[in-house]
Parts: structure tokens; C-alpha cells; sequence
């Protein structure tokens, strides 16, 4: 008897990645099965799906791949999980004055957690994305998780909350191509994704940003509060701290002998801290809530290279670890962003050691 | 390691056409291919097969031949008969009333749903009990107060539960108002005599017995006088205007021919496949409950709500094992609603998100029945665990 193909659950958008990571599998010999989470559909926008990731447009879309690769596909009612994991962890960390990154939360919870949980029960030996990432098994039968080839489009930072369990589970077929060679590979492969634009943003927004959402959902996120020199002294006054990252000069509303910047937020007080540009960099962070894709990290103290947003560069930095949930980072040049609430997340060349919230800098 | 197949249960959503139904109306889309309103010969052999096919259904209804309107289906053939009656009523002065029960199919509910909320009239729905059965008491205290036509489905889609007709017709015909039924499920499967049931109007569509899609039959008792729900050519007594779909017509009075004359070999072979299904669910699924009623049911139809299993996920697993079945809360893009009818029948949201109806036919098998609880209790236990929160199992 013929041994079972292994089967593969693949996540798909109706996208570029997904649907060549779809194609990808299905050419290398493996069973696979498409399936989309049908997320959220925003009660205050209409009842409709008039968010971004799950549009009766996107899952036709998704469809039409899946039916042109003669796979099953199926929508998952995700929505009840969605909300109360991600967009309530995204509301309570504006809360606390912080500026999360959803997308983390969202992969370890959902995707690799949720998806694969339901992905495993249907008879599923892996699940595949179709993000920028690599995936290499070393020596001691562990697994890497590795920047995608593709430098510009690399993903590997919102998948630093995964561990072994998951990526032993784990295929991101589409990380060993560089972007331009996906679309090409959809153009080769006959997949009628060529229009579709790479996804922006917060997959759960609506027409609006993220600003707007708040307003919405979390109004309480979104008070009035003062705007503070380092010096104490108060300059005038914020519609609300979610309306400002870390670094911003512009939209302040304040006249001031030189250019004021954002500097950090105090939630307790709801105060907005501004401060002149020399008074900007930072060059140390303590991260919380951590990560080790490998279980533990490689020594307590060790050369790295820390990314502090998805956006960002790795800069070069010595990382200390003093306890098995956090880390610190001493930068080699100061950072003039460092933001409370997204993931400072470590490399070691292009191994993605794991990551940390951070919780505070100086 | 179990051998996956096809096993379609899901003869209450259709049917295939019957290979002897296909033979009878190939001729139709070749030589005979005549508009039945002409007046010349090639028209003529159309109108003969049409007018044979109505006369084959009648007597098979218990009717007149000018009793039976051909359709396009059975939602079509509902909303002639409730928009037909309605405004009918409308002109003549009488009641607004449309009398209906909360389980009945879309095409009534919607359009009595909407002859109310833009056209004046008044909706109201005779509770039913937890199998879905009209309660003849309040459905008398309804027609008390006058209606312009009554709708009651025969046996429920969903439910698999039979009205009462004979008994229920006779109520609304003791207040003078027109009795239609939807017996769309019941076509093939249970009398369709129409002066047993006591009905004036009755909706049947053929895909649900072997025969094509896209064809029904609304039968009117003569003196029901209804305003015309779709006008033009004054085909169909001026009920259903529109050239004849010759073949599905004569594909329609075949298959009803068959279901007839095969009646009660096809009750036995579903009855006893549905007991066997019946009795490995219950005993395979702690906890599973046959929904709609035990006995007074079609005999091709189970339907169960099984707690904690939510039937999109148990649908996806079925599918996968290569088994068609089908939910009230079904949904395509993952926005499930709990189902209507099982609400309407007194269950909780959460378990109304949890039915599932199985439906047999003349193709399916014992095999195909064991076949199916085995996948069943599986993905039961799979689908518990799930929502039970175990870890990611890690790849050997």
C-alpha cells in the first residue's frame, strides 16, 4: 500500500505568498488543504466584514485559488477567539500606555495555536503561511528559524513567539524566494493573484487607522492629557496617547524655541513626555514576556543583533539576560525609537534567536 | 487505517436525476424542441408532452389537470401562492393576515417577512413545539381572526418532522381561509393526495426526487383564486407566465411517476438505512440528541444536534473524509448564525449552532452507513479535545 501523502494545512488570504506557498506544497508531492480564518467583522462598521483581512473579496478570492489548485478550502469562524486574544490584547496595551504589535499576539495565538490545534485535528501534519521566513533543523534535531531570503520582505520578527512545538509543525514555503521570484512563480504557476497588492497594516482595521479603531472600540485610550517637558513643565496638552509613537516631531501643536520630540508616555499620569532632539536616543532596553525559540538563549550575556520594530533594522548590541522571562539590550549607537509594548527581537546573523516585549529603556 | 470514499447524505438539499427521469427527457432538448404556445406542429409535440406530464401528475395528486401549474421550483411555486392569495385578498377587501409557523422554509418566511414590512400586510407564526410540529390549538386560535392564506410546511427541511395536514387544512378551511403547504421535502416520499391532506395550495420541486433542477409544481384547488405573482405571456391559466421547460416538465412527471410506483420499496430501504444511522450516532456521540420527532418523520431524514460539536467544523471533517451532510448554521465564509429553526424549537444559542442533518436516498448503502458513524464519532472525540485546549502536539 502506498504510504499517505503528509498533509499540510496552508493559511490562505487570497494573496501572492499564500497561494504559491499552496502551489509550492501541492508541486512537492503533499496533500494539501486550504483554509481561511474568517477573523473579525466589525458590529459598529455594519455587521460586514469591512476589515481588511477577511473581505468576501479576499476569501473569493482564496477560493478561486484553492478550486484552480484542486484542493479543499474551508472558512473558519475565527472571530470569538480574534477578539478576545488579539484585539483585546491590542486595546488593553494602548491602555497601559503601550504600543503593541497585534501581529505577534495573533501568531502565537491564533495561527500557531488555534489554526494549527484545529490544522492537527483534522489529520494535518503541518501548517504553512505563506510568510518571509526559513526554517532549518540543526544538529541536535532542533529547529532555526531563520531570516527570509528576501531582506526587505523578511517576517521572521512576528514569528519570535514561537517555539519548538510550533515549528516543528511549521512550513513557510515561500522564504527561500526573493519577493519578485514569488510573482514571478504565480505568474509560471498560472495563479490569477498578479493584481493583488501585499496586505498593509492591521489586518482587523476598517476604512480608517489604527487611531480611528481606538476611538471606537477603547474611547477610554483616548483622553485628553498633558504634554510635559522633561523638565516638568507643561506645554500644552495631547487628545489622547495613542495618538503618538515614540520618535514623532510632527502634529504636536506646540510652539517651542527648537523642533520637540516624543520621548516616552507616562499612562499613570496620561501624560505625553517631549524633549529636544539631543535628549531623543536611547540606548538600552529590558524586555519582558520572553521568547527563546531554541528553549533558552545561547549564554547570559552574548553579541547580537536587536530589532525593536517590524519596520526597523537589527542594530548591533550586547544582550543580557538576568532571569528566564527577560532580557536587557545595550546597544552599540543609540535608538531614538525604543517603544514600550512592540517586541525587541534578537538575531544572531540570520537566526532569529526569539524576542521580548519591551517593558522599559533609558 | 480507514479507506476514505464518497458518501453523499445529503438527499434533502438534492438529488441526482434518475437515469430512466434523464432518458425520458433527452428527447426534449433535441428533436422536440418547439415552443408549446405556437400554434404550428413542431410547437404542438411540446404542448403534448407538457399537457401528458400535467396529466400524470394529477393523477398522481388526486387533482384535475387543470389543477397543476408547472414552476420553476419550490421557492418559486411558495411565493406564487403566498403573494398570489395575498394581494388577491388584498383587491377583494379581505384580510391582511398571513398565518405561517416560525420553521417554515426561506421562501415562505422571507416572503411573508417581506409582504409585511413593505406592503402592509400582517405577519403572524403559530408557535410550534420542540419537534417542530404546528400546535393545531394556536394555529385554530390564529385562524380565528381571519387570514388571507395560511402557509404550513408538510414535512420541515430541517427537522425531518411531518404536519398534521389533514388536520390542520380542515382548521383553516373551517374560517375560510386558503390553505397552502410547502411540501417540497415531503415530494417523492409521503401522499401527495391532495384531497387526503385537505391543502388548496401545495408546492412541490423535482430535484428533490430524482428528477431536474430548475421545475416545480404548484397545485391550486380549483376555486382558489389567486392574483398572478408573475405575468406576461398568460401561460399556466395566467399563474406562471413563461415559455414551458418542456423537458424539465417531463423530466418532473417521470421522476413523481417513479417516487409513486416505487413508494414503498424506496420508505423501506430509507427507513431502515435512517434507523441504523440513527442508532450508531446516539450511541457513538455521548451526548447527541435526534432533533425534530422521533417517530412522525420523513423516512429518509436524521437530524441531530450534537453539544459542544460546532457543525461548520464537524462539516469540514466530514468533507475531508469525502462525506456530504449539511447544518442549519452552515456558512461558506465562516460567519456562522445559529439556526433559526432550532431556536424557534426552544435550543439554547450554542446548541443551535450544533445541528446537523444527514439524509438518505436510493443510493446509499449499509456500508456506507457504518462508514459514516465511524468518521462521525471520530471527529467527535477530535473536535472535544479541540475545543478542550490540548497543547500542540510536536512533530515526531
Amino acid at each position: 500500500m502506498k504510504q499517505r501523502a503528509k498533509r499540510v494545512v496552508v493559511a490562505m488570504s487570497g494573496g501572492v505568498d499564500s497561494s504559491v506557498a499552496a502551489a509550492l506544497l501541492l508541486r512537492a508531492g503533499f496533500d494539501v488543504v486550504g483554509m481561511m480564518m474568517r477573523l473579525w467583522s466589525d458590529p459598529a462598521m455594519g455587521g460586514a466584514a469591512h476589515n481588511r483581512c477577511c473581505t468576501p473579496t479576499q476569501m473569493s478570492d482564496a477560493r478561486r485559488i484553492a478550486d484552480q489548485l484542486g484542493i479543499p478550502f474551508y472558512v473558519l469562524d475565527t472571530q470569538e477567539v480574534f477578539r478576545g486574544e488579539v484585539v483585546q490584547f491590542f486595546i488593553d496595551g494602548h491602555r497601559n500606555g503601550h504600543t503593541p504589535n497585534p501581529c505577534l499576539e495573533c501568531n502565537r495565538r491564533i495561527r500557531f495555536e488555534w489554526l494549527l490545534n484545529h490544522a492537527l485535528a483534522l489529520d494535518a501534519d503541518y501548517l504553512a503561511t505563506g510568510h518571509y521566513a526559513r526554517l532549518t533543523a540543526d544538529a541536535a534535531g532542533g529547529w532555526r528559524l531563520r531570516r527570509g531570503v528576501d531582506q526587505n520582505k523578511d517576517q521572521s520578527y512576528v514569528l519570535s513567539v514561537l517555539g519548538q512545538a510550533q515549528l516543528s509543525r511549521a512550513m513557510f514555503p515561500v522564504g527561500d524566494y526573493p519577493k519578485a521570484r514569488v510573482r514571478q512563480l504565480a505568474a509560471e504557476l498560472g495563479l490569477d493573484v498578479a493584481g493583488r497588492q501585499d496586505s498593509q497594516d492591521l489586518c482587523f482595521l476598517g476604512k480608517g487607522d489604527y487611531r480611528d479603531f481606538l476611538r471606537l472600540h477603547a474611547p477610554d485610550v483616548m483622553q485628553a492629557g498633558p504634554i510635559v517637558a522633561t523638565s516638568g513643565e507643561v506645554l500644552g496638552e495631547h487628545n489622547g496617547l495613542a495618538n503618538y509613537t515614540i520618535g514623532q516631531r510632527k502634529g504636536l501643536g506646540l510652539s517651542y524655541r527648537e523642533p520637540l520630540y516624543v520621548l516616552a508616555t507616562n499612562p499613570l499620569r496620561n501624560a505625553l513626555i517631549v524633549g529636544t532632539r539631543d535628549q531623543l536616543g536611547r540606548d538600552w532596553l529590558r524586555a519582558e514576556s520572553v521568547n527563546w525559540i531554541g528553549g533558552a538563549p545561547p549564554d547570559p550575556q552574548f553579541r547580537a543583533q536587536v530589532k525593536i520594530r517590524y519596520r526597523a533594522q537589527p542594530q548591533p548590541a550586547e544582550v543580557v539576560v538576568p532571569s528566564a522571562d527577560s532580557f536587557e539590550v545595550r546597544f552599540d549607537e543609540p535608538q531614538r525609537d525604543i517603544t514600550p509594548g512592540q517586541a525587541a527581537v534578537v538575531y544572531v546573523g540570520d537566526t532569529c534567536l526569539g524576542g521580548g516585549i519591551i517593558a522599559k529603556f533609558s | 487505517m480507514r479507506e476514505r470514499r464518497q458518501v453523499y447524505l445529503d438527499y434533502s438539499a438534492s438529488t441526482p436525476v434518475d437515469a430512466r427521469v434523464l432518458q425520458a427527457m433527452l428527447p426534449y432538448f433535441g428533436d422536440v424542441y418547439g415552443n408549446s404556445s405556437s400554434a404550428h406542429q413542431v410547437g404542438g409535440a411540446a404542448e403534448r408532452a407538457v399537457e401528458g406530464a400535467r396529466e400524470r401528475v394529477a393523477a398522481i395528486l388526486h387533482c384535475r389537470a387543470a389543477e397543476v401549474v408547472f414552476t420553476g421550483g419550490g421557492s418559486e411555486s411558495d411565493n406564487l401562492a403566498i403573494r398570489g392569495a395575498g394581494w388577491r385578498s388584498r383587491q377583494l377587501g379581505g384580510s391582511n393576515r398571513l398565518i405561517t409557523s416560525p420553521v417554515e422554509h426561506s421562501a415562505v418566511t422571507q416572503t411573508i417577512r417581506q409582504m409585511d414590512s413593505l406592503m402592509g400586510f400582517e405577519a403572524e407564526f403559530v408557535p410550534v413545539g420542540r419537534s417542530g410540529l404546528v400546535d393545531a390549538a394556536a394555529f385554530e386560535q390564529a385562524c380565528q381572526r381571519g387570514g388571507a392564506v395560511a402557509s404550513l410546511i408538510y414535512a420541515n427541511n430541517e427537522l425531518g418532522s411531518i404536519n398534521d395536514l389533514a388536520r390542520l387544512s380542515r382548521i383553516a378551511r373551517r374560517q375560510g381561509i386558503p390553505f397552502h403547504s410547502d411540501a417540497v421535502q415531503a415530494g417523492g416520499q409521503l401522499t401527495l393526495d391532495v384531497d387526503a391532506l385537505g391543502v388548496d395550495m401545495l408546492s412541490l420541486s423535482a430535484h428533490k426526487f430524482y428528477g431536474p433542477k430548475g421545475v416545480g409544481i404548484l397545485y391550486i384547488r380549483d376555486g382558489i383564486d389567486l392574483a398572478s405573482a408573475i405575468t406576461g405571456g398568460g401561460h399556466e391559466q395566467g399563474q406562471r407566465a413563461g415559455t414551458h421547460n418542456t423537458a424539465g416538465i417531463v423530466g418532473l412527471a417521470k421522476a413523481l411517476e417513479l417516487a409513486h410506483d416505487e413508494n414503498a420499496e424506496r420508505s423501506r430501504h430509507f427507513s431502515s438505512l435512517r434507523d441504523r444511522l440513527v442508532a450508531g450516532v446516539l450511541q457513538g456521540i455521548s451526548g447527541a440528541e435526534l432533533s425534530g420527532h422521533p417517530e412522525r418523520r420523513l423516512p429518509s431524514h436524521a437530524s441531530f444536534v450534537l453539544p459542544g460539536i460546532d457543525a461548520n467544523g464537524l462539516l469540514m471533517h466530514l468533507d475531508m473524509w469525502g462525506i456530504a451532510a449539511s447544518s442549519g448554521s452552515a456558512c461558506k465564509v465562516g460567519d456562522p448564525a445559529p439556526s433559526e429553526i432550532l431556536l424557534a424549537v426552544g435550543y439554547s444559542p450554542a446548541a443551535a449552532k450544533c445541528g446537523l442533518r444527514l439524509s438518505v436516498g436510493t443510493g446509499t448503502t449499509t456500508s456506507d452507513i457504518d462508514y459514516v458513524v465511524d468518521v462521525l464519532a471520530d471527529a467527535a472525540k477530535k473536535l472535544r479535545n479541540l475545543y478542550s485546549q490540548e497543547p500542540v502536539r510536536e512533530m515526531e
